[in-house]
């Protein structure tokens, strides 16, 4: 109806439990810890319901929940600002004009262009786990645009309205946020041993990265994989 | 209408606008102009694509029951 503002408490529930997993998603890759997670998502849907009368239209309701998603990790980072793990608040660096980290220059080789394809060799290699432990290094500011645009699809508007930022820093954070994965991506497959070679994919030094990429999971802190419960 | 190129070097500045279908009609047909006679733009066109499409089969839609569950109840005391 024209005019009403909020949301009644059926369609509230309705719209939270299909994004819940979405919801979730995106709160464990924030907080890299599934018990985190639950407790944001849990506080987020609190958070939503006290302000329910405040969505002026329901067709925007996933980007207003995520935005206060996003809003209530951050100010649970503020509450947390002593914990020594706690990551910059301060995303809004000046512009810079160094060059932005691109896997793709670091491997193409025009004169094989015909006949080999290192750079799509490096994204076969790729596993989830490579994706998912490269996204968990970024800082909050970084993965945060990745996983709106590239897991969420969120347009570069919803973006912008979901992180309270305008337009322009949407492009350009995202822009350095992309940059700043690759690196981690080129960085990881090199501490892997991974060689893409142009023309032959070697079986054995693949086998040997899978193994050293367990092994690294392995290793990992726990909130890093994530607890089960 | 007149119609203006672009160099791979605007190309590149526009390349997430386009992945993200971002970009304004106004500037679309340049683009797809160069990459269509670029074949290296193209081809860093298609690697930032299937990087992407990676990172899209992240985005979860299950949830674990107990999350359900707390969830629900949640609500229920609203």
């Amino acid at each position: 109806m024209e005019g009403v503002v909020g949301i009644s408490r059926d369609s509230f529930e309705q719209q939270v439990l299909s994004l819940l997993g979405r919801l979730h998603g995106v709160a464990r890759r924030l907080t890299r810890s599934e018990v985190d997670a639950e407790d944001l998502v849990a506080e987020t849907v609190a958070r939503a319901w006290r302000a329910h009368d405040t969505l002026e239209n329901e067709a925007t309701f996933r980007a207003w929940i995520f935005r206060i998603l996003n809003n209530t990790f951050i100010s649970e980072l503020r509450r947390n600002a002593a914990r020594p793990q706690c990551e910059p608040l301060d995303p809004d660096e000046p512009e810079k004009t160094e060059h932005r980290f691109s896997i793709f220059e670091q491997m193409h080789q025009p004169f094989l262009l015909w006949f080999s394809n290192p750079e799509q060799a490096f994204l076969d290699k790729l596993l989830r786990e490579d994706l998912e432990r490269a996204l968990a290094r970024l800082p909050a500011h970084h993965r945060v645009v990745v996983i709106l645009s590239d897991l969420e699809e969120f347009s570069y508007a919803e973006i912008a309205a979901t992180l309270d930022i305008p337009l322009g820093t949407v492009r350009s954070r995202l822009s350095r946020a992309r940059g700043a994965l690759q690196k981690m991506l080129w960085q990881q497959a090199c501490d892997y041993g991974i060689k893409v070679s142009p023309c032959t994919p070697d079986a054995q030094s693949q086998g040997d990265a899978q193994a050293r990429r367990e092994a690294t999971t392995a290793a990992q802190p726990q909130d890093q994989r994530g607890s089960t419960r | 209408m007149t119609q203006h190129d672009i160099d791979c070097e605007q190309a590149l500045r526009q390349m997430f606008q386009h992945l993200d279908h971002e970009l304004s009609d106004g500037d679309r047909p340049a683009m797809e102009r160069h990459l269509l006679t670029c074949k290296s733009c193209f081809s860093r066109m298609e690697f930032e694509l299937r990087l992407k499409r990676k990172l899209s089969e992240l985005r979860e839609v299950h949830v674990n029951p107990s999350t359900r569950e707390r969830i629900e109840s949640l609500i229920k005391n609203f």
